[in-house]
This record gives C-alpha cells, sequence and structure tokens, in this order.
C-alpha cells in the first residue's frame, strides 16, 4: 500500500497549495452559515408568534426548525460545490501528462483510484467538521436533542461521498476540468430528478425503481434520524459502482 | 534484459507499430532513431507498461509486461515525450514524491534524492517551485525523476528535446556515464545525437523496423551519401560537366543558386581539397564549402531503396 499512500499525501499537498480548495470552502461555509442563520432567524420569528397566540413561553424543536433545514439546503449547496472539487482529480493529471508517472508506477489503477477518491473525502470530512460549528454553538444558547445530528451528518457524509465518487469517474472520462465539473453535476442532477419522477409515478414498479436510485428518499430517512442498512448499503454500493467504473474507464483509456 | 517480440499496436483502424521485434543486452545504449509519428513513442509506452501491446509479447528483466506488470515497473525508469511534472510541487518535494511512488524506502529517498540532483545539475534549484523552472530545468527534473530509485533499465523518450547545446553535452554525459550499469533505450529524431550516444541503433520509421545498426554501420551508411555543397562568385560555361572531372566525384547537380552546386563524392574519399583546387585554379572566387550531411529523411530514402532493390548485404536485419 506505500505508493497509495504516497499519492494520498501528495493529492492532499496539492489541494492546499492550490487555491481552489481555499475558494470551494469559502463558498460552502459561507453559504451554509447564511442558510443556518437564516434557519435561525425564521425559528425564532415563529417562537416569537407563539408566544404572542398562546401567551405562554414556548419550547421550540430547534431540530424540526434549524436543523433539517439547514440539512437539507447543505444537501443542495453540496450538488453545485463538489463537482469543483472532484473535477481535477484525473483531468489534471491527464492534461499536465502525469498520469504517465502514475500509470508507469509500480501501483495498480484500483489503489489510484482508492488515493483520489479518498483524497477528495479527507477534504470534504474537514469541511463537514468546520460546519459542525453551527450545532456547537447553538448548543451554548439552547439545549436540543443530539442524535438527528449525528444522523444528519451521517447522511452528509454518506451523500457528500457519493458526489465525489460520481465527481471522480467524470473526471477519469475527460481531460478538460470545466467539462469534468458539468458531467458530474449533471449526473448527480440526473440521480436527484429520479426521485421527482418517482414522485409523479407514484406507487408503480418504475416509481420505485426511481425512488430507489435516487438519493433523496435515502437522503430524507438519514436526516430524520431513521438510520437502516437499507440506506446506508444504498450509498456504498452507489460509491462502489461509480469507483468501478472509473476503474474501467482509466483501463480502458490505457488502450486507445 | 529487454526482449520484444513481434508487437504490434494498432489504434482502431491505425496501426501505430506493426510487428517489430529487437532485444537489448544488459548494460547496453540503444537508440530509437526515427521521424516524428514513427511510432517510438508508442514502442517505449508499451516497454513501460502505460499500455498494453495489441499482439506480440515483451520482457524486461525477465518479468513479462503483461503478467507482472508492477515487478516490471518497478525496474524502469521513464522519461516520457513530455515530462511528467506536478507544478505546484517543488523540485524535492516532486523527487520525494515519485521516490515513494516507486517504491524507495523512506530512509533512503533522501540519500537517492541527493544524488539524483547533484547527476544532474539541480543544487541550485532544488527549493524552487517546479512551474517557475525554464523548460531546461524541468527537462533535467524529469530526467532526475526517472533515475531517482536507480532503475536498471531507463527508457527516455527524447531526452536532450528543449536543451541548449551545452545542457546537450552534459546530459549526453550523463547519459553515458550511466551506460554498463543501466541498460538504456531512448529515443531521437536527432541522427548525430544517436551516433554520439548509442552503440546499437534501431531506425524505426511508420511503425516498422528499417535497420538495427550497429554505430559504425550507421557511420558508414552516413559517410556514403556525403556531399558537398560548394558556391562560387563566378561560374564557368558547362560548369557541371567540368566538376565532374574532379577525381572522386560521382554526380553533380545545381543547387538552390545558379552559382550553387551539390558534389557528390564517391565513398571513402574526401573530395573537399581537390574541389578547392578545381576553384582556385579556374579563379572562380570560392564563396561557401559545406559539407551537407544527410538528413534522416535521406537514411529512409536510402534504406527503403536499397531494401527494393536487396542492394546491401550488410542490411539483413532490415525489413520491408
Amino acid at each position: 500500500m506505500r505508493p497509495a499512500t504516497t499519492l494520498l499525501a501528495k493529492e492532499l499537498r496539492c489541494y492546499f497549495v492550490s487555491p481552489i480548495v481555499y475558494v470551494i470552502a469559502a463558498v460552502f461555509l459561507g453559504l451554509v452559515g447564511l442558510l443556518s442563520y437564516w434557519a435561525v432567524v425564521n425559528a425564532s420569528g415563529q417562537a416569537l408568534r407563539m408566544m404572542q397566540i398562546s401567551n405562554t413561553y414556548a419550547q421550540i424543536n430547534l431540530n424540526d426548525l434549524v436543523f433539517r433545514p439547514m440539512f437539507f439546503s447543505m444537501n443542495l449547496v453540496l450538488m453545485f460545490v463538489l463537482p469543483l472539487l472532484t473535477m481535477r482529480t484525473f483531468a489534471e493529471e491527464r492534461k499536465l501528462r502525469t498520469f504517465e508517472l502514475l500509470l508507469t508506477s509500480p501501483i495498480g489503477i484500483n489503489e489510484i483510484v482508492s488515493a483520489k477518491f479518498l483524497s477528495v473525502v479527507v477534504i470534504y470530512v474537514i469541511l463537514l467538521i468546520l460546519t459542525g460549528l453551527i450545532p456547537l454553538v447553538l448548543s451554548a444558547y439552547v439545549s436540543f436533542n443530539w442524535d438527528p445530528i449525528w444522523t444528519g451528518f451521517l447522511a452528509l457524509l454518506l451523500q457528500g461521498a457519493f458526489m465525489l465518487a460520481i465527481g471522480v469517474l467524470a473526471s477519469a472520462m475527460t481531460e478538460n476540468q470545466i467539462i469534468a465539473a458539468f458531467l458530474s453535476f449533471g449526473i448527480i442532477l440526473l440521480i436527484w430528478l429520479l426521485g421527482l419522477f418517482a414522485t409523479v409515478l407514484g406507487d408503480s414498479t418504475v416509481g420505485h425503481l426511481f425512488a430507489y436510485l435516487s438519493f433523496t428518499e435515502h437522503y430524507e430517512r438519514l436526516v430524520r434520524g431513521l438510520v437502516s442498512v437499507k440506506d446506508i448499503v444504498y450509498y456504498l454500493s452507489g460509491m462502489a459502482f461509480m469507483w468501478f467504473a472509473a476503474h474501467q474507464v482509466i483501463d480502458a483509456h490505457r488502450w486507445k | 534484459m529487454i526482449e520484444v517480440q513481434h508487437v504490434t499496436k494498432r489504434y482502431g483502424p491505425l496501426t501505430a507499430v506493426q510487428d517489430i521485434s529487437f532485444s537489448v543486452a544488459k548494460g547496453e545504449i540503444v537508440g530509437f532513431l526515427g521521424p516524428n509519428g514513427a511510432g517510438k513513442t508508442t514502442t517505449m509506452r508499451i516497454l513501460t507498461g502505460y499500455m498494453p501491446a495489441t499482439d506480440g509479447s515483451v520482457r524486461v528483466a525477465d518479468f513479462d509486461c503483461h503478467e507482472s506488470p508492477l515487478e516490471v515497473k518497478r525496474r524502469i525508469g521513464y522519461l516520457p515525450e513530455h515530462p511528467p511534472l506536478y507544478l505546484e510541487l517543488t523540485v524535492r518535494e516532486y523527487l520525494t514524491f515519485v521516490g515513494r511512488m516507486k517504491g524507495v524506502r523512506m530512509e533512503h529517498v533522501a540519500k537517492r534524492m541527493e544524488r539524483v540532483i547533484e547527476q544532474t545539475g539541480l543544487g541550485e534549484v532544488k527549493q524552487r517551485v517546479i512551474g517557475h523552472l525554464s523548460r531546461g530545468f524541468r527537462q533535467r527534473v524529469g530526467l532526475a525523476q526517472a533515475l531517482i530509485h536507480d532503475p536498471p533499465v531507463l527508457i527516455l523518450d527524447e531526452p536532450t528535446v528543449g536543451l541548449d547545446p551545452n545542457q546537450i553535452i552534459e546530459i549526453r554525459e550523463l547519459i553515458k556515464g550511466l551506460a554498463g550499469s543501466h541498460t538504456i533505450i531512448l529515443s531521437t529524431h536527432i541522427l548525430p545525437e544517436a551516433t554520439a550516444l548509442c552503440e546499437r541503433v534501431i531506425i524505426i520509421h511508420r511503425g516498422q523496423i528499417v535497420a538495427i545498426d550497429t554505430q559504425e554501420q550507421l557511420a558508414a551508411r552516413l559517410r556514403r551519401s556525403e556531399q558537398l555543397r560548394v558556391t562560387v562568385k563566378t561560374t564557368l560555361p558547362d560548369m557541371e560537366n567540368r566538376l565532374q572531372t574532379v577525381p572522386g566525384v560521382i554526380k553533380v547537380s545545381q543547387g538552390e543558386s545558379d552559382n550553387t552546386y551539390l558534389i557528390e563524392a564517391e565513398l571513402g574519399h574526401d573530395i573537399r581539397e581537390a574541389v578547392t583546387g578545381f576553384v582556385m585554379t579556374h579563379q572562380l572566387g570560392l564563396l561557401e564549402l559545406a559539407v551537407v550531411s544527410m538528413s534522416l529523411e535521406d537514411v529512409f530514402i536510402q534504406l527503403t531503396n536499397q531494401d527494393e532493390s536487396h542492394a546491401n548485404p550488410g542490411n539483413e536485419q532490415a525489413r520491408s
């Protein structure tokens, strides 16, 4: 595994010396902060109205009013931001011809794909930990149930890692970073839209299939605090599929 | 050390390399000579395991490229056509990374790095970011990268491209110094480079091996076609026929301008003196006398012509 960990370390090093990660972090954290601020203001407004109506001290539910909307808006922000994080993984190596160095080193394609994927996951986890400040700060003022927050972050972790796996695949398909970003955004959007089609199709076989394939339903359940093996398996198998596809794309590229 | 047998590479309908076979002994320097697009890079990429061959087998250091690619890759240092550099890393960081990727142990990496930095003359720039280096230095970093794990086999795709004449000499000396302990294949489209560096030259054209020559054979081939270009101030009537009478001259033809003549000499005859003498006695005013060295294209024309007529018995390895 030595070359693979070396590659992972190099990836992280390159991320931290390039401005792109800082821009992505600033945009992501800025948007998430703004959206959760808005959710908090909204929640306090509702609490105030309830107090006026019932004239009693109302215990507002922060989990329902703040965190759940926050997790859903974060999901939306991720759809736009994560393709920008993954676009360079393979496309840049191809453009700079450094891919030739990787492929002529004693390291398997499976290790290359894994190292690339893990590097973006590490960056993403750092971003997630930083957003953890929001519940932490709020907990100083109000008390709330931490359990749905943990599952919410688990949902975000799985959802984000799935999107990153899609992005890595898209990046493996082209040497143009912009195309890679658009491609992964397109795939993510398509998977998301499947969930909308599913609600339109309703209780039919295709409807159920679409509902299963889309992440909407799985994500919702996890955010609500319902952790089931089924949903976790969905995300893990999705990632495994993208990993495998990226492996195949790179292997096929060597023949051309 | 390197055994290539009947290797063919097709890209869809295009055949880049067709049925080439050759072997390289341990410690030998072999040159791949051919014009751009001849299949040099493709062959090298197959040797390094970057891409698989469509057909045929390649063995490097007794390992099959297809069956045990990792073992082969561990033993090859490869400088591709475009040096594979991470522009945002410093030279040291980059070489450490490549060393670790190639399987150099952590405790040896620093030592190996200092050694290749010294070998390739990168001392003054080792702390600098590769993106800020000049083309010549980048090429040297590329070469350092190929040497970092002290591989027994070196595959260098046009190692001196983009370097200035002094650097070219330095790099050639370095490559020469590596011979013996390393088996080296290098590609070039510059004839003198092949003759200066390589013990054996594989001439490749349109994806096929046209000839495998030793240095002496190649030099003889080149001498055979030695041509002189003579420019005079005033010319004589019937100049071409008169020049023909100079001993050793085979053929005279008109050059680019009216007063320029191309003179072909017999093999082994240095006719420069005779031609100068001719010009002097007729007081024509010698403006230029130059040896026209044979271009690579000329070599190919010659080789393919010889193949057709089977005129050259010394060229038994050539293929049509």
